[in-house]
């Protein structure tokens, strides 16, 4: 690799064909996280002076420095020293803010920012995850997962880094051990499965001081069959193709020589623009066609994802700066409320209410934040009350704006989902904003209307649809029933299904907590999935706690007169608490589950159910033989 | 796919553009050196068809090469460039010289304070630099738009966050920024793409005959009669270039035989030093960089 190259002198060196492939190779943009003494600088110290790139003058300052500061490494060489580059970093030996280092190798270049692990340098962490493609997380073997690893991995899947590498370093000190690198590497990927939007995961057993799996395949790890670190990060994705997403060219600034000449000069955030496209300006909805695709060196046909350049359109039409082009078939939200993700960056405290600046992709606006939904506490990932946000805290929002943006949500599009707060009066920076959704959603959703209804749907099936909504405490019996109801409907050739509360929060509930709000949420997500399965025409079983019945009415609206049947099974809580199949109760008198329904949550009792199962004087095959009979009695299992 | 060069481009013309949109009255400053030079090409990139909407200041310290001056003088001609010249009259009244007075009062007086007083004079509240995080250790840590308070001072333990691309160029009256768009540029990057792109550079980046004495194993280019020869020094002819131009006394050339771009990028690959080496400003202990930075220096 590089090392010959140098080593060669310069005739050997054949520069054109050196300076083809350089042109040719992309950019890596990831960030290295990790506690204090994990081994992070001496692994950059590495990745540079492997690559040749600190130079004999630095290399000598470095020399004379570590030996002048001597912390305690004897004479070998302090890379620290050489990414903290700060005079209070030396002094202090931490890191305090984000430091950007280049590297290359034969197929890539990249660029590294090294970021603080201490909690109170959250905010500079989040500067340099914020441009990140990847995150390369270190931990020492020693200690495996801590609550760092945790907090740095929750950061940067906020941000939206969806490639992390867990680097196990000092494997040397551990004898290179299999049995401690799996048992962490299993760690680590429980934790990271709950990270949302992380999709790759790579976990490699490092020594960064002996260089094992690093640059080169380690032959003190035979067990391991995964790439160095390296080449993992060379053949890791770059740009999670910009390019095949929807067009977005948000406009930097109007462009305007003389009187002929009007275009809009921007960088282009997503997609592909091509001379003739129709196009659709944002918010105000005027369209035209692009009549040109400018650059200083030539006109071109089409550019893409990431390109700086300047379009004229085919008519005259009003555009300033903050003014979003995209495609007419493909247009991203417009509003002026939003759910957002807030990082806070200020000694001085969020004040919902308070009027910010808000920069993003469209421009500057005036918002404020007019509820503060909660915090997430970054060592756990629980969600906590909180009524403002402080110095590197993080936590969910509404946010109100003074006019309508253009904007796609985060996860889809970090160009055209992420803003700043700005403190009107200080200038300071103070808050940083993903945005996940906007509010009054309805506005921009209609309804499609569609020819086969319920009613087709359901005759075919030769029944009527219905949902049977088993509501009661964890561990009363809910779910046994529920399913033997469903076997006997099964067995009848009815059409059904079951939709249970703990399946469901393993999958499309499993973002959710058990918070006031997050129980809400999940009610209100399968109540809607209750319904969209009986406009399918089936009969359907919901088996939840559903403890209150705000949201037990909520889904009772959501469907037809005649069509919901609660079921309250009735077994008391000294009962379920005996029976406790799950363990669950005896965990949460110990304290360790919050929010358990009956113990430190409440449940409220059904009024007006349909059915009472008391379960303490009922078999559940009786139970089962019960509902199947109401539903009978109902006229919901035949079609007319 | 955009390649490596093409992504560092389009980021250094969003930020140039960014700037344009966003402040009052930006600057860009002018060191005639090879990174200044692929700045003006980008900012001429940014705004085409239109011309580059600043000025252009040169911070002239009265010691620059002869070759500096005539190519900067070429160059504004052929870019069309709105060039400021400034001069720290003061000292140059007060005879300040690299020679008798040494490199830190010359540099502090004839280019940091007179930077300060150029940007004072026109009021200036963004000015351009063409500084490279991989330069030095404290530029590494340094924003792409960096605040400086009334006094231009730099405070490198409060620097504001700087997420994603969205700059915060809010600034009271008196306050500026500086930006420097090729934050993440290598000095191998800078160097590719000036090769192609085919952007002009000062003669002295490529080896030719040229006289020089060496002092201190600094070998310095007798660029006219004003370097005074110590007893029995006499100039010798010696094939050298320069890797980093500043003002010749202070400036250290280095034997070579590179008289094209691929003859430099050859050097380059199997250079064992920085580009900095040559700067007898650099050789001041520990983090000078990072205090000249917080009284003003660029």
């Amino acid at each position: 690799m590089r090392d010959e190259a140098v080593m060669n002198t310069a005739e050997a060196v054949d520069v054109e064909r050196y300076l083809a492939e350089q042109e040719d190779k992309g950019l890596l943009r990831f960030i290295t996280c990790g506690s204090v003494d994990d081994g992070k600088s001496t692994l950059i110290g590495r990745l540079l002076y492997d690559s040749k790139l600190i130079f004999e003058d630095q290399l000598a300052a470095l020399k004379a420095e570590s030996r002048q500061i001597n912390r305690a490494q004897g004479e070998e060489i302090d890379f620290s020293l050489l990414l903290d580059g700060l005079e209070a970093e030396r002094e202090q030996g931490i890191t305090i803010d984000v430091a950007y280092r280049f590297f290359a190798t034969d197929r890539r270049r990249f660029i590294v920012a090294d970021t603080p692990g201490h909690e109170q340098y959250t905010r500079n962490m989040a500067t340099g995850a914020s441009t990140a493609d990847l995150a390369v997380l270190l931990l020492d073997a020693r200690k495996g997962v801590v609550t760092q690893t945790r907090r740095h991995a929750l950061i940067v899947s906020l941000l939206g880094i969806r490639q992390l590498i867990l680097a196990v370093n000092k494997m040397d000190l551990i004898d290179f051990d299999e049995a401690t690198f799996r048992r962490i590497e299993a760690d680590f990927r429980d934790f990271a499965e709950g990270l949302g939007g992380v999709t790759h995961v790579q976990c490699i057993p490092v020594s960064a001081l002996k260089g094992d799996n690093v640059m080169t395949p380690s032959p003190r790890t035979p067990w391991y069959h995964g790439p160095a670190l390296l080449e993992a990060l060379e053949s890791a994705s770059a740009d999670e193709a910009l390019e095949e997403r929807p067009m977005r060219f948000p406009v930097q600034w109007v462009n305007r020589p003389g009187q002929n000449f009007r275009g809009f000069s921007g960088t282009l955030a997503s997609g592909r623009l091509a001379v003739g496209d129709p196009i659709v300006v944002l918010p105000s909805a005027r369209t035209s066609r692009i009549a040109r695709i400018v650059t200083f060196d030539r006109d071109r046909e089409e550019a893409v994802a990431g390109e700086a350049v300047t379009v004229t359109l085919e008519d005259e039409i009003d555009i300033s700066r903050g003014d979003v082009i995209v495609h007419p078939k493909n247009r991203p939200e417009v509003a002026d409320q939003f759910e957002a993700k807030l990082i806070w960056m200020s000694d001085h405290e969020l004040l919902p209410g308070r009027p910010y600046l808000f920069k993003s992709h469209a421009g500057t606006a005036s918002a404020m934040v007019t509820r503060l939904k909660y915090a997430i506490h970054v060592n756990t990932r629980e969600q906590v009350a909180a009524k403002t946000l402080a110095l590197n805290d993080i936590g969910v929002a509404n946010l109100s704006l003074d006019r309508a943006i253009p904007f796609d949500p985060y996860a889809d599009n970090r160009a055209t989902g992420a803003f700043i707060l700005i403190d009107k009066l200080t200038n300071e920076t103070v808050g940083a904003g993903m945005i996940d959704f906007g509010l009054r959603r309805s506005q921009n959703v209609h309804w499609q209307a569609l020819d086969l209804d319920r009613k087709a749907r359901s005759d075919l099936k030769g029944q009527k649809p219905a949902v049977l909504w088993f509501t009661g405490l964890s561990g009363s019996g809910k779910s046994t029933i529920a399913n033997l109801v469903e076997k006997r409907l099964h067995a009848m050739g009815r059409h059904t299904y079951l939709l249970d509360g703990d399946n469901v929060r393993h999958g499309l509930n499993k973002d959710l907590g058990f918070t006031e709000a997050d129980r809400v949420e999940n009610i209100r997500r399968v109540a809607e999935v209750a319904k969209l399965m009986a406009d399918a025409g089936l009969i359907v079983l919901v088996s939840f706690i559903s403890p209150f019945r705000a949201e037990r009415r909520m889904a009772r609206d959501l469907m037809g007169d005649g069509e919901f049947f609660e079921i309250f099974v009735d077994t008391p809580l000294e009962v379920c608490a005996e029976r406790d199949p799950k363990g669950l109760y005896a965990k949460a008198q110990a304290g360790e589950i919050r929010n358990f329904t009956g113990i430190d949550s409440p449940y409220e009792p059904p009024e007006q159910a349909e059915m009472v199962i008391d379960t303490t004087r009922l078999a559940p095959e009786e139970a089962a033989e019960r509902i199947v009979a109401l539903l009978d009695e109902a006229g919901r299992l035949r079609s007319n | 796919m955009l390649n490596h060069l093409d992504r560092l481009e389009a980021e250094s013309i969003f930020i140039i553009r960014e700037v344009v949109a966003e402040c009052r009255c930006p600057v860009m400053l002018y060191s005639i050196g090879k990174d200044s030079q692929v700045l003006l090409h980008l900012a001429r990139k940014a705004f085409h068809p239109s011309r580059i909407p600043f000025p252009v200041l040169h911070v002239d310290t009265g010691w620059k090469f002869r070759d500096m001056i005539a190519f900067r003088d070429r160059i504004a001609k052929e870019w069309d460039l709105d060039l400021i010249v400034h001069i720290n009259e003061e000292g140059v009244k007060a005879g300040i010289s690299p020679i008798t007075h040494g490199s830190a009062v010359h540099t502090d007086v004839m280019k940091t304070q007179a930077l300060k007083q150029a940007l004072d004079k026109y009021g200036f509240d963004a000015a351009f630099g063409g500084a490279r995080r991989d330069e030095e250790k404290s530029r590494a840590k340094e924003r792409i738009f960096s605040f400086r308070n009334r006094h231009h001072r730099w405070d490198p333990k409060n620097q504001r966050p700087e997420l994603w691309n969205l700059f915060n160029t809010r600034i009271h009256k008196g306050e500026s920024m500086r930006v420097f768009p090729l934050s993440n540029w290598t000095e191998r990057d800078v160097w590719q793409y000036i090769r192609r792109e085919g952007i002009p550079i000062v003669p002295l980046y490529f080896a030719r005959v040229r006289p020089v004495v060496e002092r201190e194993g600094q070998l310095i280019m007798v660029d006219d009669d004003r370097l005074p020869l110590e007893p029995g020094e006499t100039p010798q002819m010696r094939r050298v270039r320069f890797r980093t131009l500043g003002c010749y006394p202070l400036t250290g050339a280095i034997e070579s035989d590179a008289e094209d771009l691929e003859g430099i990028v050859a050097e380059m690959l199997t250079a064992r030093t920085s580009e900095r080496e040559g700067r007898v400003i650099d050789k001041d202990p520990g983090a000078s960089m990072e205090r000249k930075k917080q009284e003003g220096y660029f």
